[in-house]
């Protein structure tokens, strides 16, 4: 077994019996990102040299007898997560020389506890898209199939988890950005409930729905990670005061008696994936499970409402680059006006115009109450489907996209049919909820499908049983895609 | 048509972004369809809802008011565009 098959798990337990060190395992990476990289595209900076640093330091602390669950772990980070000295571009050219000052949050508590940062990971700019093919540093490959995407907006980092160019890594989920990739790319991907994890340091696209949560191998890695970045931090307000538990407590396989809500009507979704989680409630129900039919009435109108309120919010948020105090700039020379103006045209992208423009509009004079105070009334409808629904069960299954990975330029043309992509993961983040993607098989043209399980609030560890005994019943995380 | 060129122009200069050739048809033609979408939302029944901008329930969050380290001069300005001694550097503004 080469070292980059490893899952985080098993690396952790062959570098704390120190069976093998961070140096030789970071080089492992290394080499395994030099041999595929060129056709998976999924870094936008490899920061090689000081991973080899960070991992010698990691092996000193390990031979202390020092001990984290990250400690000398390579790891991916998507390119939305302020790392100091590092470059941070959302994958947008006006900040494609952006270096930050600080570490965001997640990135100094995985860095304080001695993991090994590989580098960052293509996104759609500024998270906004479900292909990568946003990002202006041009798309990352889906390592199943080349001429496919690999989901997004982090699909650098589902991309670098499916290919083995690292052990795990992070990415953000604003409207199914960690959910939908995963799936695409076979890997477990998770979003905790909002406040679960500190924003602080990550780049802001929509504030009230923004989570950063794990993406691996398996449930397993997943409960690892998530433990290593959750957690109270006063830097950030929404962020939640509870304790941090030791989500990998939850793994224990039983499913006995747990109730799961499965949606009735599922509209516009591809048969080889209705018969996946078709099978995936059958295996469920073998497992101990009782399968409960849920109503979500307001389903339907969860995407156009969120194309309303994310856009509003990523409006208001990326006012701040104006080429003031940080990114690029043109235009002085003909005043301030000319200068905010020209730079944001010239350095955000069309997709990024695009919501700006939707935001703006519905926000302006006029339009307020029509468009954005009535998604936010459409919210809380969604809300409140979820509170009656979780009455009747613990946790609900749905498929976490209605497709499969679609072909490179398929849906660029279409905003609508490329928004489609999260009309199964768009509804949590509207709700706050915490869910997970885990490989649930293959379609008939051999591309990885997601099934979603979603929970109340701060439930990420009843979502982990579930996906931990589904896992273990059906093997479907352990297919790699061949490279 | 639901935004007509001429709000699309307005929205663009709110949101200071100067639309090239023929980006303003384009938009214009996106964000209709994209409104378009948006309209069924005209069918849900909010009469009496309260709108949602946070799915959590928001507290204020205070602390005391106390000198803290913050970030050097150097580095705040590390990533300027162009400075002026400690200072961020603009187009002159008042003539």
């Amino acid at each position: 077994m080469q070292l980059w098959e490893l899952t985080m798990c098993q690396a952790r337990e062959l570098l704390d019996r120190r069976e093998i060190t961070s140096a030789e395992l970071t080089q492992a990476f290394l080499d395994r990102i030099g041999l595929v990289e060129k056709r998976v595209r999924a870094f936008l900076t490899v920061a090689g040299q000081q991973a080899l640093e960070q991992a010698s330091e990691a092996d000193r602390r390990l031979g202390a007898g020092e001990r984290t669950p990250v400690l000398g772990i390579p790891l991916a980070l998507k390119d939305v997560l302020c790392t100091r000295g590092l470059p941070t571009t959302c994958g947008s050219r006006i900040l494609e020389n952006f270096v930050p000052p600080y570490d965001a949050t997640v990135v100094e508590w995985l860095r304080a506890d001695g993991a090994v940062f590989l580098g960052k990971t293509n996104m759609d700019e500024f998270a906004m898209g479900s292909s990568t093919e946003h990002s202006a540093f041009g798309p990352t490959r889906n390592p199943w199939d080349l001429e496919r995407i690999p989901g997004g907006s982090s699909g650098g980092s589902a991309a670098a988890v499916a290919a083995q160019e690292c052990l795990a890594a992070l990415g953000s989920d604003t409207g199914g950005s960690i959910r939908q990739p995963a799936a695409c790319c076979g890997i477990v991907g998770m979003k905790p409930t909002y406040g679960r994890v500190s924003r602080y340091g990550l780049v802001a696209f929509a504030s009230s729905l923004d989570q950063i949560g794990p993406m691996t191998k398996d449930v397993r890695d997943c409960a690892l990670l998530l433990g290593a970045i959750a957690g109270h931090d006063p830097r950030d307000s929404t962020s939640v005061p509870l304790a941090r538990p030791d989500y990998t407590k939850a793994l224990n396989g039983e499913l006995e008696g747990l109730r799961v809500g499965y949606l009735e009507e599922e509209e516009g979704v591809e048969p080889d994936v209705s018969r996946a989680l078709g099978e995936a409630l059958g295996v469920l129900e073998s497992l101990g499970a009782r399968l409960v039919p849920v109503k979500l009435p307001h389903m339907p109108y969860a995407l156009p409402s969120y194309y309303l309120v994310a856009p509003a919010e990523a409006s208001s948020n990326l006012a701040r680059y104006d080429g003031v105090k940080y990114g690029f700039r043109c235009g002085e020379e003909g005043g301030l006006l000319e200068m905010y103006c020209c730079s944001r045209s010239k350095g955000f992208g069309q997709e990024v115009k695009r919501r700006i423009m939707l935001g703006t509009y519905a926000l302006s004079a006029g339009y307020y109450d029509a468009y954005y105070r009535k998604a936010c009334q459409v919210r809380t409808l969604l809300v409140g489907d979820f509170r009656q629904a979780f009455k009747l069960c613990d946790v609900i299954v749905s498929p976490t996209a209605p497709s499969t990975a679609f072909r490179l330029g398929e849906r660029l043309q279409d905003p609508i049919q490329m928004y489609l992509s999260d009309y199964f993961t768009i509804p949590v983040n509207m709700a706050g909820l915490p869910a997970l993607s885990v490989p649930c098989g293959l379609d008939g043209k051999g591309l990885p499908i997601g099934l979603q399980i979603i929970g109340a609030h701060f439930q990420e560890e009843r979502i982990l049983q579930v996906a931990y005994g589904f896992e273990q019943a059906t093997g479907h995380h352990l297919r790699r895609p061949r490279l | 048509m639901i935004i007509s060129p001429e709000d699309v122009e307005h929205v663009a200069k709110l949101a200071r972004l100067s639309l090239e050739e023929g980006e303003l048809e384009r938009l214009t033609v996106e964000l209709n369809s994209i409104l378009t979408y948006m309209d069924q939302l005209r069918q849900v029944d909010t009469q009496a809802v309260e709108p949602t901008t946070h799915a959590m329930e928001l507290f204020n969050v205070l602390r005391d008011d106390q000198v803290r380290p913050s970030m050097g001069v150097e580095e705040v300005l590390a990533n300027a565009p162009r400075r002026f001694g400690d200072s961020f550097q603009v187009p002159r503004v008042i003539e």
